[in-house]
């Protein structure tokens, strides 16, 4: 049987680079996938594009490909990302303006463009799903509005020969079920092998989380190498069966628990998948470790596709202003709570006018609120003081506040630190999908 | 006992919604797990962090519980307040769950 090796080389923007050049270079892979969209990636990147109309792609998009470009020429390796961001022409450009500083010939770059649908969504004004209200509620904060769209554009760019594909925003399982479609010749209405392929996606595109990243525990979940952790490889069978694994010898371990709890990450209903190409099913997925660092998954299933696409809606929101600042020793979380209770008072008495404000002792309450710390008294405690705001100025007093615990509050209080910020956050609408017209154009060098 | 001695958790995120998987070291637990581990404690636990429903799938070909959770993330992960914006952390939280070893109470 037909298998094709895919390897996933980020999970996220920021995501190591090494691991990704280790599978170029020793995974035998013939596709790497670049997944570094997350939820309000592109609406920051459409800020940036406002001002640069040659910006707006992902901001490592160059030393990854510097990193990668050559070895993938030579091997035959089909790169296929999204870090094309708000602008994958831009992002195509100098794909190919680096291609030829490396002295690379015969390089053919595909941009994949249609998911913005920022004037579609205006002129629809379409229900918003996290938040109250509609698309023109936002009025002139809205700053983005990208469909999901399917991996048919990029199968369709690999078929007609790119070397590179790089998109804007796609469904993240949709950058590696492309590859198999291609490969296999999958229809876009085979909903079961669609299904199964998204189940490979999905297992991908967190790159680390699955050979042992985000996963150690000392004593419980052990987990060696995790300076150097290897990338996943998966092997997949014309079935639509999958085989996860790693470079040998790279850090991390591909255990049947570490694939179990990929399978899961950011799931609602298992047997409700929805993705843009197919809803996919997980719940009769089985995984099987067949040898060291290699577990089989299979029993993907799937559904006919949505008629809407999901939309990322980006718009300024608020503003947040925050303070920080620690005690330490005997009594720290006492000095602690006294230093939040002065900046409650203190906001009060200079007006500092807020919509939403959190109190917070680092170290105690913090992350799980007060309930869950019950009796645990630390050593060391960091307050925290955080609110949303109208405007950047109010926000700013806030940790002006918290700094003024320096001189003005209780004993030994140090390391304060303080930051106002805009809020760009994001909100979904579910488009027609027919209002999602994916466009390819090609670069060569 | 506790959760962490039978499982193992994962936590994520999708705009104001988290996701928790409990999923059983040992497929011999998953029974125990679907006992105990219901929708209902997992609310009362986070009680005052979730502010919506609690639904719990069922997968036991792996021997895990999925467990979705509306309204838990401060109005959405890229505009909440919280340090741990998007509650990757609470995983740790669930495993702090007190399970009852029921064969070993029959031995006793």
């Amino acid at each position: 049987m037909k298998t094709v090796r895919i390897g996933s080389g980020a999970g996220y923007s920021g995501d190591r680079i090494e691991p990704a050049v280790e599978l170029a270079e020793k995974g035998d892979i013939q596709y790497l996938g670049f997944e570094c969209l997350a939820e309000r990636t592109i609406a920051l990147a459409q800020q940036e594009k406002m001002k640069n109309p040659a910006a707006g792609y992902d901001p490592l998009l160059e030393p990854r490909m510097r990193a990668v470009l050559a070895i993938c020429k030579s091997k035959g390796i089909k790169i296929i990302t999204n870090m094309g961001a708000a602008n994958p022409g831009a992002a195509a450009a100098k794909t190919a303006e680096i291609a030829k500083k490396l002295g690379i010939n015969g390089l053919k770059i595909a941009a994949v463009t249609g998911d913005d649908v920022l004037d579609v969504c205006k002129q629809g004004d379409f229900a918003l799903l996290e938040i109250e209200g509609r698309v023109g509620d936002l009025g002139n904060r809205i700053l983005s509005a990208n469909a999901y769209l399917g991996a048919e554009p990029i199968a369709q760019a690999l078929a007609a020969g790119a070397d590179v594909v790089i998109t804007g925003r796609v469904g993240d399982p949709a950058l590696f079920l492309a590859p198999l479609i291609r490969e296999f010749g999958w229809a876009m209405d085979d909903w079961d092998h669609l299904g199964k392929g998204a189940v490979v996606g999905h297992l991908l595109e967190c790159t680390g989380q699955i050979t042992g990243g985000y996963f150690a525990d000392p004593d419980y979940k052990d987990v060696p190498g995790l300076a150097r952790l290897g990338f996943p490889i998966g092997e997949v069978s014309e079935d639509g069966s999958l085989v996860i694994t790693k470079v040998p010898g790279s850090g991390g371990a591909v255990t049947a628990a570490t694939c179990k709890e990929q399978l899961l990450y950011e799931v609602h209903d298992p047997a409700n998948y929805v993705q843009p190409d197919v809803v996919a099913d997980f719940s009769q997925v089985k995984i099987q470790e067949i040898g060291p660092d290699r577990v089989r998954v299979e029993g993907g299933r799937g559904k006919p596709r949505t008629e809407t696409l999901k939309v990322s809606v980006g718009y300024i929101d608020s503003y947040i202003g925050e303070g920080q600042i620690s005690y330490a020793g005997p009594g720290a979380p006492r000095r602690g709570r006294l230093a939040l209770e002065i900046v409650r008072e203190r906001l009060k008495l200079t007006g500092v006018q807020t919509n939403e404000i959190r109190f917070d002792l680092i170290g105690v309450d913090s992350l799980h609120g007060a309930k869950l710390a019950e009796g645990n008294e630390p050593y060391e405690v960091r307050i925290r003081v955080v609110g949303r705001t109208d405007s950047l100025a109010e926000a700013v007093r806030i940790g002006n506040e918290v700094e003024t615990l320096y001189t003005n509050g209780p004993a030994g209080g140090g390391g304060a630190a303080k930051s106002a910020r805009e809020v760009v956050a994001v909100a979904s609408v579910l488009l027609p999908r027919d209002l999602a017209k994916p466009t390819i154009k090609y670069v060569e060098v | 006992m506790k959760l962490r001695e039978i499982a193992h958790s994962r936590t994520g995120d999708k705009g104001n919604t988290s996701n928790i998987s409990v999923i059983a070291y040992d497929q011999r637990y998953y029974p125990l797990l679907r006992e105990q581990v219901t929708a209902e404690r997992v609310k009362a636990l986070f009680a005052g962090i979730v502010h919506g429903g609690v639904v719990r799938y069922e997968l036991p070909n792996i021997g895990a519980l999925n467990f979705v959770m509306q309204q838990a993330l401060g109005g959405g992960v890229t505009r909440s307040l919280a340090l741990d914006a998007h509650r990757k952390s609470l995983s740790s939280a669930l495993l702090d769950l007190d399970i009852e070893d029921l064969s070993k109470s029959e031995d006793a």
